[in-house]
């Protein structure tokens, strides 16, 4: 029956998958990448892997403060900022660690960030980059403003912000996406729907179909794409970047993806909200899984390469976090100079009675 | 030298220092074209262009969102918030994200952001129009609070906070506004962030105050000095950082002070000032510090606006209160 035409509606809409659960790929979207750019990314993710292996160890040793685990999500990380330029700027959430790492941050730095050292946010000269945002959502309304700075100054560079399904209810969320579409800004917005909000399933979050189509009441291209698929995470990142550059405005893309660990080290147990079966059923869509199927038809990867990935992972990851933990301790004296360009006269004299406690 | 109302000189401010600097944007809600609700950017979209001021959608969340995202980028913001009530709005952007830029990124990025935004009762504006909200922003570590009395301190005062590389909340009474005019230099020039006013001079007593209040305590110490008691009116300007070192310089000359704020009582300005006093310069009172402020209410903007706010008549006893202690 036809729907009265006043009625506001939308299409169904299908995800954007290359890279089926067997290995084959859908040549038609096949990005063009290069043998070397797709060991690339295997590396990358299996790398990513292994680092949050590692990380989450050196959590529960008391070595790392805030801890978000990303095993699962290395499709959407890793194949999201492969396919931007260095000059491109990325705005993380607070999981998005691997993407300002791979995007130039210095891994011991944002160990750094985890134990709260100021030098851990000292983002080299460089690299195009904010510090994961805490705020749900803040990072959406400030790309707006880095993207249209990026504009202002002519350059033809693209803004890339990570949000969750939960940070897609956020006001922000909206104000963000509305002021890129109205003044089309090159921003690239991508909520990793892991399918929960710490423990609240995306049921409960939206009633939208998806969180895909909410871009569209703000005049933003808008797709949903297989989180868990690195190639389709690259086309989609790669389409909009286009689009970006070439002053097309802002681009929505809702990664379906899953996390397969806690929200966080912090005291989350998925167990509380989520099945065997649920995380079994996840577990075939492992991006790492499917990836490696397709590049060991291509004979573009080994067991060796593998093994070396992850004993690479594990060396840098020691040596970084060897490097973090001889980093000179910050004090507070240096936390009240980072208040403020010149450091006003009742900050001088709180850091002086510091000072001088610190002498005796 | 020109004659300029309040707003004539903060619009002067900001056309002085757009035009000095093509890194200083201007921009919030109706202020391009028509030239903002009360005209203080009138004329500056025109001269600079669509580029460089320009209307914003309604969202105040947005509008420090954006201003931050522009500081990251080099630009220098000036985000006109419509009205004060609504920065709970934008309150994560100015207070927990602007003010932490600089900590956040190791010194990288600053936010060099003037957040300008009307405040101030006695003109029958609606509700959330006019409240006092110093207090909040001087609780907030890494943003400055900026409040003019008067044209020449609020243009000198805004190009200070335009050319600061920290986030400055720049509040505009409304009554102040057009009101009355004074002489203000044509051109740039600047009024320090930081340092107060010792507006009249006096041996009795220490009027500490800002904003509109700084008008009502100048009325006050005329109707004292015609009653014997010589007062000290000190315009603060600046809230964050405060210029403590004037306020105690004053106090040990008079031994007495109160501290005039339109604002509620309860953990202001207020509350900030008396305890620094306490710890600078107790053994120079000969009464404890006292406050004349609105009562812990919501604003009265209605039918009782004018009983709500802190008048002549409430200045006056308060001195006497610590005259006659």
């Amino acid at each position: 029956m036809d729907k009265a035409s006043y009625e506001v509606r939308t299409n169904k809409v299908e995800l954007l998958s290359i890279l089926s659960l067997d290995g084959t790929v859908n040549k038609e979207l096949m990005p063009n990448l290069s043998d070397d750019q797709l060991r690339e990314l295997m590396r990358r993710m299996v790398f990513t892997r292994t680092w949050d292996q590692r990380a989450i160890s050196l959590q529960r040793q008391g070595r790392l403060g805030f801890y978000a685990p990303v095993s699962g999500q290395e499709a959407s990380m890793v194949g999201s900022e492969f396919a931007l330029n260095k000059e491109d700027f990325v705005c993380p959430g607070y999981r998005d660690m691997p993407q300002i790492v791979w995007h130039g941050l210095p891994m011991y730095q944002a160990f750094l960030y985890s134990k709260g050292h100021q030098h851990g946010g000292e983002v080299p000269e460089d690299v195009n980059v904010l510090m994961p945002q805490i705020i749900i959502g803040a990072q959406i309304v400030q790309s707006a403003g880095v993207a249209m700075g990026l504009k202002k100054r002519g350059k033809k560079n693209v803004v890339i912000t990570y949000t969750g399904d939960g940070g897609s209810s956020q006001g922000d969320f909206y104000e963000g996406m509305n002021f890129a579409g109205a003044f089309k800004l090159p921003v690239i917005f991508v909520v990793q729907n892991n399918g929960y909000a710490i423990s609240t399933p995306s049921s409960k979050q939206t009633a939208a179909e998806t969180i895909a189509q909410k871009g569209l009441a703000a005049g933003i291209k808008s797709v949903q794409v297989d989180g868990m698929d690195v190639l389709a995470m690259y086309k989609a990142v790669q389409d909009a970047a286009e689009r970006g550059r070439n002053g097309e405005g802002a681009t929505l893309i809702e990664a379906i993806t899953y996390r397969f660990g806690p929200h966080s080290m912090s005291g989350d147990d998925p167990t509380k909200y989520r099945t065997k079966d649920e995380e079994s059923e996840w577990a075939l869509k492992d991006p790492i899984v499917r990836f490696r199927k397709y590049l060991e038809t291509k004979n573009l990867w080994s067991e060796d390469d593998e093994k070396n990935t992850i004993e690479d992972a594990k060396q840098t990851v020691a040596d970084q976090i060897k490097k973090a933990e001889s980093t000179a301790k910050m004090t507070i004296p240096d936390l009240i100079d980072s208040m403020f360009e010149t450091t006003p006269p009742h900050l001088e004299e709180q850091k002086k009675a510091y000072l001088e406690k610190e002498g005796n | 030298m020109a004659q300029m109302t309040m707003i004539e000189a903060i619009k002067d401010g900001m056309r002085v220092e757009l035009e000095r600097d093509e890194n200083v944007l201007l921009f919030g809600e109706d202020v391009g074209h028509v030239g903002g609700v009360f005209r203080a950017t009138e004329g500056l979209q025109k001269q600079f262009g669509e580029d460089r001021v320009f209307d914003t959608p309604l969202a105040e969340s947005g509008i420090g969102g954006l201003a931050l995202g522009l500081g990251v980028q080099g630009f220098r913001p000036i985000a006109e918030i419509q009205f004060i009530g609504f920065i709970f709005e934008a309150m994560d952007s100015i207070c927990a994200q602007a003010s932490r830029m600089r900590y956040r990124s190791g010194g990288k990025y600053n936010s060099p952001i003037t957040f300008r935004t009307p405040f101030g009762g006695g003109v029958h504006a609606p509700e959330l129009h006019t409240d006092s909200l110093e207090g909040l922003m001087m609780q907030t570590p890494g943003i400055k609070v900026v409040i003019p009395s008067n044209p020449y301190d609020a243009k000198g005062l805004l190009i200070s906070a335009i050319r600061d590389n920290d986030p400055v909340f720049f509040m505009e009474h409304l009554k102040l506004y057009r009101s009355f005019r004074d002489e203000v230099p044509e051109g740039e020039y600047t009024v320090p962030i930081g340092k107060a006013n010792v507006v009249r001079e006096g041996s009795d007593v220490t009027i500490i105050t800002y904003g509109n209040m700084v008008h009502t305590s100048l009325k006050a110490a005329e109707e004292l000095e015609k009653q014997g008691v010589q007062a000290e009116v000190i315009d603060l300007r600046t809230l964050m950082p405060l210029d403590i070192d004037t306020i105690v310089q004053s106090v040990k000359k008079t031994n007495r002070a109160i501290v005039v704020q339109e604002a509620q009582k309860t953990s202001g300005a207020a509350a900030e000032i008396m305890a620094q006093i306490n710890e600078k310069a107790i053994l120079h009172l000969e009464a404890p510090v006292i406050r004349v402020t609105a009562p812990d209410t919501v604003v009265a903007f209605g039918q009782i606006e004018k009983e709500w706010l802190p008048n002549e008549k409430k200045v006056i006893a308060g001195v006497k209160e610590v005259i006659n202690f």
